[in-house]
């Protein structure tokens, strides 16, 4: 029994030496979070000191439109993963834009990291909102019904949850959603990729019907659907002899699944693979397969230096600046939010020149402009078909909403979240 | 140069002195770690951990959920690992008794009164578990398989197995997530005990670890596990059917981890996913040894271990630390804990002092 224990021990000492080796980064950021240590210190005491009843006057003030005081406010965060995982560094990243453009000290921001879909982020959500954050942002899908179980029971306290979908039938006025118009920039970077292929059908290494893309999608989900096909459409407005096929890994971060399933398109013909998963998993393969690739949240080009393209990606700052503004205002925050490339919420990550083809700028910056300006709909109907038909009318079961006017395909328009879920011709979806 | 003799006896004040002094020491080691590491004032880190586990009403009851949840799987492992049975499988035995609870709840919400629905609950998820636990015991006891193997593997069938159900139950399509079940009516869900929250989880929790405790030291049926485990041909010997008793014994240690995920879906998540079970199944092996199967150091070690896991979410979001930072001093405290117990059965002396005959 002592023998194996002893076996037990070795190997938890051995992880935690391997934990030390890893936790570098950590050492970079410690000297400026040591600094504010003691200035944390000193604020939370008060804030446990504030009482309940000054707290409640304080949002009854807000209420009435006259906002809360920049000092007095402090705002908190559920993440799912940390700064090593690109979905919640770009959430971080969007807090920082924000804390920097309200001028909110490092203590005015609380974050819980590594946050799991499930009671823990009840936890976090009543535990943030005991140390006084007046506004609290989650960013996982899972989050949802957590935060508005906290939400029920914190009335004066503002909940927004990225991805989402409830806002507005929870009944619930302190619950928002917001995501960001992702399917611009996904159709932007989709024209990245039909540069590329037309390219190789030039240069011969490809022939034009042999002109097969592989998306390595999360979960057969609105938003992974809207996001493929987003993407596809960009490419096949360059490249009209382009088709895709779709697999899913079932999770929204796993290296090996991302990696495998990208070496499975690979092997079956695929000659660019994008992505909607959050790891470098399908950059990884794709740089020893030699096989372009557009990634997703971060540019890709450390992990694939010669076949990263460019990468779709999201700013979350333009959103979590505008409701923590409205707090300050003493606004309400839109219940459902979600903007695109013209209020610079999404965008493109750096090209790279090493392996986009000729005039991609140029032509990047046309299609950009054409979605800022409005005159260019993603989903624009004379674009796709579904069984060789153009759409004209589509709803949702228990919906009453009519998605398809105007030529096009009102993606986000009803309601944050992706509604986008149909699938049109061209495109191959492999369940498994 | 150094002599080590056994212990023949060991007062318990001087067994316990040496405890504290080894916590001691290792708390010191941490704080030179940590100032070599990040620079941060250990003292500052110790607080944050502290108030981080039970600095207020909220965080003591989320640790001591979670400590109880985790404290229910060793209880249930306890057995198994004294008869030499190698359990890896806690994961999938809780796994599916979430999955059963969870199948309850949503199907049979207002369809059922609710003393019905809940035995119906209770007893369905230990159900699970005990088959998850008795499989592999059927085939150990008459083909001698490996047990490891075999209880390690069935957990990825038991998450296959969730990752089935989620789709008929998912919220919405395709999402993967089934959200809180019955997040309105609280059907299902366990009501507070007292006045608390978490009342009833803690109380059938230390009900069980009682009655483990007993069953396991006092019981016939305890003292032919213990024979087992201890030799098999011994068992033989003296008329014990090693068999009855291995297949036995995974009943319970299954049908526990079964009601653990009865407990966790419940009593704590009211959701299921794959992630429901969350590793405890194998913390809470680490929990069963370095308790030596004692009822009473699996509580302590239960609640240290989750203690220190919440105080990691508190230091990440004070000083940014991530969960590593905190996996090392839990490492160096549990290496100190241990290394303590070498010098309560044996004694050190410097060989110059006592020259022996």
């Amino acid at each position: 029994m002592k023998k194996l224990l002893s076996i037990v021990l070795a190997g938890a000492m051995a992880c935690s030496l391997a934990a030390c080796g890893g936790s570098k980064p950590a050492e970079s950021t410690a000297a400026p979070a040591a600094e504010t240590t003691a200035a944390a210190e000193e604020t939370k005491a008060e804030a446990e000191e504030t009482t309940a009843a000054e707290e409640t006057k304080a949002e009854a003030e807000a209420a009435q439109g006259e906002g809360i005081a920049k000092e007095d406010l402090k705002v908190g965060f559920i993440f799912i993963g940390d700064e090593n995982e690109g979905y919640t560094a770009a959430h971080y990243a969007g807090a920082k834009k924000m804390q920097e453009e309200i001028g909110l000290t490092d203590d005015q921001m609380i974050i819980k990291w590594t946050v799991p879909e499930d009671e823990s982020c009840y936890d976090a959500a009543v535990d943030l909102a005991e140390q006084g954050c007046q506004i609290i942002f989650g960013n996982s899908f899972g989050f949802e019904d957590y935060m508005i179980q906290a939400a029920e029971e914190y009335p004066e306290i503002q909940f927004c949850h990225a991805t989402g979908y409830q806002a507005a039938s929870c009944g619930l006025e302190n619950v928002h959603n917001y995501f960001t118009s992702v399917f611009e920039s996904r159709y932007v970077s989709g024209v990245v990729a039909g540069l590329k292929l037309n390219e190789m059908i030039a240069d011969g290494t490809v022939t034009e019907d042999a002109c097969k893309i592989g998306y390595v999608g999360a979960f057969p989900y609105a938003e992974v659907v809207s996001g493929y096909t987003s993407f596809f459409l960009g490419v096949r407005s360059v490249c009209p002899s382009a088709t895709m096929e779709v697999t899913y890994t079932n999770s929204w971060a796993s290296f090996d699944l991302e990696k495998e399933a990208a070496e499975a398109l690979i092997a079956d013909g695929c000659v660019l693979i994008s992505q909607h998963a959050d790891t470098t998993g399908a950059p990884t393969a794709c740089e020893a397969a030699g096989v372009p690739v557009v990634g997703y949240n971060i540019s890709m080009i450390p992990t694939a230096p010669t076949q990263a393209l460019t990468s779709a990606s999201i700013e979350w700052g333009p959103y979590t600046t505008y409701a923590v503004q409205c707090m300050l205002d003493g606004k309400a925050i839109d219940t459902d939010w979600c903007h695109g490339y013209a209020e610079g919420a999404d965008k493109i990550t750096e090209l790279n020149e090493a392996a986009i083809a000729e005039g991609t700028a140029d032509k990047v910056k046309e299609v950009e402009d054409a979605i800022k300006s409005g005159s260019l709909h993603v989903f624009d109907t004379s674009t796709w078909t579904v069984d060789g038909k153009t759409l004209d009318t589509y709803k949702k079961e228990g919906i009453d909403v009519e998605y398809i006017s105007d030529g096009y395909f009102h993606e986000s328009e009803f309601g944050s979240a992706p509604a986008f879920d149909i699938r049109i011709d061209g495109i191959t979806e492999k369940t498994n | 140069m150094i002599h080590i003799s056994k212990r023949d006896d060991i007062s318990f004040a001087k067994a316990w002195g040496i405890r504290i002094i080894a916590v001691l020491l290792s708390l010191v080691v941490c704080a030179v770690v940590i100032i070599a590491l990040t620079r941060l004032n250990p003292v500052e880190v110790y607080k944050a951990i502290f108030d981080g586990a039970v600095g207020t009403k909220r965080r003591s009851w989320a640790t001591i959920r979670d400590a109880a949840i985790l404290l229910c799987i060793a209880v249930a492992l306890t057995p198994a690992f004294k008869m030499r049975f190698w359990n890896i499988g806690a994961e999938g035995q809780v796994l599916m008794g979430g999955v059963l609870t969870a199948f309850f709840m949503i199907n049979f919400a207002g369809k059922l009164p609710a003393p019905v629905l809940f035995a119906a609950m209770i007893v369905s998820s230990m159900a699970a578990g005990l088959v998850w636990g008795l499989i592999p015991a059927v085939f150990k006891a008459f083909w001698n398989t490996n047990e490891t193997l075999f209880t390690l593997m069935l957990n990825y069938v038991a998450m296959q197995i969730t990752t089935f159900c989620i789709v008929f139950w998912e919220n919405p399509v395709g999402s993967n997530t089934v959200g809180i079940i019955n997040s309105k009516s609280k059907i299902g869900w366990l009501p507070p005990l007292f006045g608390l929250t978490y009342g009833w989880n803690v109380v059938m929790i230390l009900a069980v670890t009682l009655a483990m405790h007993i069953y396991l030291k006092y019981s016939k049926q305890g003292y032919e596990i213990a024979v087992v485990g201890e030799s098999e041909k011994t068992a033989r010997y003296v008329g014990i059917s090693v068999k009855k008793v291995i297949m036995r014994t995974m009943a319970i240690s299954g049908a526990l981890c079964g009601l653990a995920g009865f407990i966790l879906v419940s009593g704590s998540g009211h959701t299921i996913s794959t992630s429901t079970a969350g590793g405890r199944g194998f913390t809470a092996i680490i929990v069963a040894w370095l308790s030596k199967f004692n009822a009473g150091a699996m509580i302590l070690v239960s609640f240290f271990l989750v203690f220190m896991q919440k105080g990691a979410m508190q230091i990440a979001s004070q000083f940014k630390l991530n969960e590593n930072a905190s996996d090392i001093i839990t490492g160096i405290i549990l290496f100190f804990i241990l290394g303590s117990e070498f010098f309560i059965n044996y004694q050190v002396k410097m060989a110059g002092k006592h020259k022996e005959g």
